[in-house]
């Protein structure tokens, strides 16, 4: 299961939309590789007849009053932003040319 | 004085506090003081607001004086690890992504300790964004062990296991998402605690996986724990995972801990190979105490701990790769544009590549590998599966016994790049912490001497059932009521004189 290749490695980088360097590729492609073989190990275990537990304490789903809260102003929403108008947030185009 | 100040527990100055013996200025003058001392050699603190700290102080001294009634830490300075937001204070998560960010709010911990009249001190060190087991992932260096400086204090949260261990803070706070409360703890000779998962509000704490973060104390006794952890737990609107139910008080069960009866199970899985001969050493003498004072110590079996890790390492990456998506470049932190612009999503590509460091990368990439499609069934479907055998080992455990115990960690605190190339060896220093986290159950590390063979600190974890964690405390205070007897005083007296490590230091350059 855990032949894994640089073209891979290339492509989960893409779509996590980490510019990753070819270099860090190769790292990455040998590491990984050594680490989904050793957690592979579920799957002695990880039988048909044993259900999944998605969250530790059983919950059931929480609701609140359609009431409005504390909210932020747009002021402290925009105060971490790398650029804002004073009302949104700035940013690059969003297509590119062959989009 | 000053050094009087910084070596009482949080209980013993929230006293003198209350009985005016001593100002809350002057306490948070005397822990600026030794921060300024021995930080430089120790590196807990990425940011310290000495001013802050200060005014905060002398307004907790103003409304004592005017007659208010204060909790019982108030006035107590406390440090808070970087994964906490904090309105006000730069909060980076260890990650250089997020390097010089403000938060416009508080996480609900940060909140409530104000609301106690604690005063913050400042953001500790930590592995980025919680990855790590020995703080050299944070983007701004690691931490050193005030034990031996030349050794990991543990991680993530090894800066707040040593800021309390080098007495710059007598409380700090913490988070457990595979052991970076107890881990730390276990290497710095200190106390930590993992509570039930959602007894403690993640509202504002930057996520690392969701399903196993949890907010604790991280202190130098069972009490103190205990007295930030009434503090700190309760129910929070603002986090839907958060159990709405009420607690009883952990200080008052470690004010009454008594083992006598107590059936205390050794988790068979977790006592022989792997482990050091000291840790083991220390572990069985403490549980021969233990019995010695009344306790009943049973073996029991734990089969399915052995794929704990391996199901971590799936579910917690997978986790994590969607957690930190929202590190975007677009709504706080860091921005890289590549050369010639480009579009948001190259934009976001080159702010990720730099902003994020190996550890990240790596878990990122591997989370995102386990959840991609083809392979989810096998993966991250499987590791859910041992999540359920975990809880059932645990189950079965609680059936016999009123608490499990393990050596917190396999090893004392290790050399710095000991483990760093090998990720593998690194992630199996959490082998006995991480089932705690896969089944919500709380834990906690409580010293229990120093190894022999190379004199560093070992601790003592012991497990107990969801929504118990007052058993931990009570199992906790009893051995630590017991070993303090036994060596005539706290462990981390025999700790080394960092100020005269300093000044030896500072000798030598100067030649």
């Amino acid at each position: 299961m855990s032949e894994i290749s640089a073209e891979q490695v290339a492509h989960l980088a893409n779509l996590a939309r980490i510019a990753l360097t070819d270099e860090e590729i190769g790292h990455l492609t040998t590491e990984l590789a050594q680490i989904m073989h050793a957690v592979e190990k579920v799957s002695e275990v990880a039988t048909p007849d044993v259900p999944p537990t998605s969250h530790p304490i059983p919950m059931q789903n929480v609701y609140r009053d359609d009431v409005v809260g504390n909210t932020l102003t747009a002021e402290e929403a925009l105060s971490g932003a790398p650029e804002s108008d004073g009302s949104r947030f700035v940013v690059t185009a969003i297509l590119g040319e062959e989009q | 004085m000053s050094d009087e100040l910084i070596r009482l527990t949080a209980a013993e100055l929230g006293e003198k506090l209350a009985a005016g013996d001593v100002s809350s200025v002057e306490a948070t003058r005397a822990h600026l003081d030794r921060i300024a001392a021995v930080d430089g050699a120790v590196h807990a603190f990425l940011h310290v607001d000495g001013e802050r700290a200060v005014e905060t102080a002398a307004d907790i001294d103003r409304r004592r004086a005017a007659g208010e009634a204060l909790g019982p830490l108030a006035g107590v300075p406390i440090a808070i690890k970087d994964v906490l937001v904090t309105k006000g204070m730069p909060s980076t998560s260890g990650s250089r992504i997020l390097e010089g960010w403000i938060p416009p709010y508080d996480a609900t911990p940060v909140t409530k300790v104000r609301a106690a009249g604690l005063v913050p001190l400042g953001k500790t060190n930590m592995d980025e964004f919680a990855m790590g087991s020995s703080t050299e992932h944070s983007a701004y260096g690691p931490t050193h062990n005030p034990w031996d400086l030349d050794r990991i204090p543990g991680g993530s949260g090894g800066g707040s296991a040593a800021s309390v261990a080098a007495f710059e803070a007598p409380l700090a706070l913490g988070s457990d998402t595979g052991g970076s409360i107890r881990q730390p703890a276990h290497v710095t000779g200190t106390v930590g605690v993992k509570p039930t998962y959602g007894a403690v509000s993640r509202y504002g704490s930057i996520a690392l996986a969701s399903s196993l973060d949890q907010i604790g104390p991280v202190t130098r006794t069972v009490l103190d724990a205990a007295l930030l952890h009434d503090v700190i737990a309760g129910h929070d609107p603002l986090d839907s995972t958060s159990l709405n139910m009420a607690w009883p008080s952990m200080a008052e069960a470690v004010r009454r801990a008594d083992v006598s009866g107590l059936r205390i199970g050794v988790i068979t899985e977790l006592d022989g190979e792997g482990f050091q001969p000291g840790v083991r050493q220390r572990f069985h003498e403490a549980l021969e105490l233990l019995e010695r004072n009344g306790a009943e110590i049973v073996e029991v079996s734990a089969p399915h701990f052995e794929y704990s890790i391996a199901a971590y390492y799936l579910i917690l990456p997978a986790e994590a790769s969607s957690n930190l998506a929202k590190f975007d470049s677009v709504r706080f932190g860091l921005r890289v544009t590549p050369d010639g612009a480009g579009t948001v999503e190259q934009v976001m590509a080159a702010t990720r590549e730099a902003g994020f460091g190996p550890e990240v990368k790596r878990r990122i990439i591997l989370g995102t590998y386990a959840l991609s499609a083809g392979y989810y069934d096998a993966y991250y479907g499987s590791a859910q599966k041992v999540r359920t055998l975990v809880q059932r080992d645990f189950d079965a455990a609680f059936a016999k016994v009123d608490v499990l115990a393990s050596p917190t960690a396999p090893t004392t605190a290790f050399k710095f790049g000991e483990k760093l190339a090998d990720p593998v060896s690194m992630y199996l220093n959490d082998i006995a912490t991480i089932p705690a986290n896969l089944a919500g159950v709380p834990g906690i590390s409580v010293p229990t001497g120093l190894a022999p063979e190379d004199g560093l600190p070992v601790g003592i974890q012991f497990l107990a059932p969801a929504r118990e964690d007052a058993r931990l405390y009570n199992v906790g205070g009893a051995l630590e009521q017991l070993l303090v007897a036994e060596w005539g005083g706290p462990l981390l007296g025999k700790a080394p004189d960092l100020t005269a490590h300093e000044l030896f230091a500072t000798e030598e350059g100067a030649l």
